[in-house]
């Protein structure tokens, strides 16, 4: 087997990032600092008040609505909002309920009475369903979902039914910061390179072989629970998924929005350097910054 | 190392792409991820070092002591090594949780440098028999990504690189106990140590048949076994270790191939870690730490 060289690059040459920027910087605000204030404000988040003065308690942007003032944390867990579609992991196998890690302060729970089981939608679910619920899900196992209800305690509630959502079969995930991913009418895609994508609202982002976001949804008497371990992904697939997260990893880096366009433009501009090399952070800010450039030229016109 | 959870499908899918030599980063089986190296970055430790392997950074840090030498022997210094795994890494590691892992890593890097031709340990005596230098080689993990102790072994080696010895003279002896002095730090009366046949370690995940070289904390959880060998730039084999509960020595063929793939592997690390360090004393820039 050859070896290749190992990369070493020292500390001094790492490049400063955001070498993109989307439109004017923001001030943001480090935890402890003051919070300029009109007359008769309000506290909202990610503040606190000290004497007369209001500090940020997080580091981030300021928001304001009319007086009440708060600050956006730049990187935080995810909020959940009810009707979000998000990618999350099986942690724990409960009474008639699984718990799902969805990248938010608590764990969300998926009721089993909020899944489809084989059987169509009309289905009793009696005790041998709760039996049996390690053989739908187990611990470990990936599902997108929706949201269906935020607690009082900020914990979610997931369902899947729908056909698109269930367990996910092969594929890779990625994990980037809630915040990147640009809310859509669509979370599912299905791009022209061969691959589709889930962005979760999360900051999980699926990216699996195109035949395995269409099999879920012929699946449907199924109930989405099956996943085809004997198929192998042909290489070329894999080659598509591996630049696909690398591009993904890129643009996150660069702090850039997540959604179908700014992928498939990052893909199409990775595709002078080999996948490998997007591993490279001076060639991660390229593909950025040539995906930034795509954009604004979209937006021009 | 830390677990993780991975479904069935995910492990299917590392699995049979490095059947097909494409990892889920692109990687060939025998790839590594680019490693950004600092050294000094620690201004009260005699010498320092981070290592960045994608998502594994681990800081170590070196100090000096003035301690008596082992009587088995008495020209010789001693090398104490000591990891911490922080709970910034995994949450895992709270507690006492990350002890064990840390108590094995650290006789893994004592047993790499145990060798005399890894680590002269001569040139840290002071006075035959009564005074040596003892280097506390201090491991701070930061963030567990995968191939934990590579990224050790590398920060370890660069550590050394950067360490300097201050100098020491006798002033004068009173009744069997001996008065040293320090040369000052001003003084730059320092000397460099002789780190350059330190070894590298390089593990070896076993997938079927394949062999990876630097797995990714998922791939790591996919793999039934790990050899760990340690490797110094002249070729030789300073330690190997096949931690946990899986077997290399079923087939004796692939054993033999993973030695000769570990000893390839660590030559060119080894080679690419001097070149680096290389560039950076002539450098000489400021460091940059932890901050953006």
């Amino acid at each position: 087997m050859e070896v290749t060289d190992v990369n070493i690059r020292l500390a001094c040459d790492r490049i400063c990032l955001p070498a993109v920027s989307e439109n004017e910087v923001q001030k943001l605000f480090t935890p402890g600092e003051d919070i300029p204030t009109c007359a008769g404000f309000m506290r909202g988040h990610g503040t606190y008040t000290e004497g007369e003065d209001l500090k940020a308690s997080v580091a981030g942007v300021k928001e304001q609505v009319n007086k009440l003032i708060s600050i956006k944390p730049l990187k935080s867990r995810y909020n959940g909002e009810i009707g979000d579609v998000v990618v999350g992991r099986v942690v724990e196998v409960q009474q008639k309920r699984w718990k799902i890690d969805t990248n938010a302060r608590l764990e969300s729970v998926l009721l089993l009475s909020s899944v489809n089981l084989p059987g169509g939608e009309l289905r009793r679910r009696s005790s041998e369903d709760e039996k049996m619920m390690r053989k739908y899900l187990q611990e470990g196992d990936l599902i997108s979902a929706e949201v269906m209800n935020v607690y009082q305690d900020g914990a979610l509630s997931l369902h899947t039914r729908s056909l698109k959502y269930g367990k996910l079969s092969q594929g890779v995930l990625v994990k980037v910061f809630p915040s990147l991913i640009m809310r859509r009418k669509n979370h599912f895609h299905s791009l022209p390179n061969g691959a589709a994508v889930i962005l979760g609202n999360n900051g999980f982002v699926w990216i699996c072989p195109a035949s395995g976001l269409e099999h879920q949804e012929d699946s449907g008497s199924a109930g989405g629970f099956i996943q085809d371990l004997e198929k192998e992904v042909p290489k070329a697939d894999r080659e598509v998924i591996a630049r696909l997260k690398n591009c993904i990893l890129a643009l996150a880096n660069s702090k850039m929005m997540l959604y179908d366009t700014s992928i498939i433009y990052a893909f199409e501009e990775s595709m002078k350097f080999t996948i490998t090399e997007l591993l490279l952070p001076d060639v991660m800010v390229d593909v950025a910054n040539l995906t930034q450039h795509r954009l604004h030229l979209d937006i021009a016109d | 190392m830390a677990d993780i959870l991975l479904s069935e499908a995910e492990k299917t899918f590392i699995l049979h792409g490095v059947r097909d030599n494409v990892r889920n980063d692109g990687r060939s089986c025998s790839e590594f991820r680019p490693i950004e190296l600092e050294l000094g970055l620690v201004e009260n430790a005699n010498g320092s070092a981070r290592v960045r392997l994608a998502n594994t950074d681990v800081l170590v840090a070196v100090k000096c002591e003035i301690d008596n030498p082992p009587s088995n022997f008495p020209d010789e210094g001693k090398l104490d090594f000591f990891v911490d795994c922080s709970a910034n890494a995994t949450p895992q590691f709270e507690g006492k949780g990350g002890e064990q892992l840390a108590v094995e890593l650290a006789a893994l890097m004592s047993r790499a440098y145990q060798t005399r031709e890894s680590f002269n340990l001569s040139t840290l005596s002071i006075i035959k028999g009564m005074k040596c230098w003892k280097l506390c080689i201090d491991v701070l993990i930061l963030e567990c990504g995968g191939s934990l102790i590579d990224a050790i072994s590398m920060g370890t080696k660069a550590a050394l690189a950067d360490t300097k010895i201050p100098k020491v003279s006798v002033i004068g002896s009173d009744e069997g106990t001996l008065e040293l002095e320090l040369a000052d730090e001003a003084d730059g009366r320092e000397e460099p140590l002789d780190w350059h046949h330190a070894p590298c370690l390089v593990t070896l995940n076993k997938l079927e048949d394949s062999l990876l070289v630097d797995a990714s904390a998922e791939e790591e959880a996919c793999c039934a076994a790990a050899l760990i060998v340690g490797v110094s730039p002249n070729k030789k084999i300073t330690t190997t270790s096949i931690p946990g509960h899986g077997s290399f020595l079923a087939d004796s063929k692939i054993f033999a191939r993973a030695l000769n793939l570990a000893v390839d592997v660590g030559v060119k690390l080894n080679t690419a870690l001097e070149a680096a360090i290389k560039k950076h004393q002539t450098l000489k820039p400021p460091p940059r730490g932890f901050l953006d």
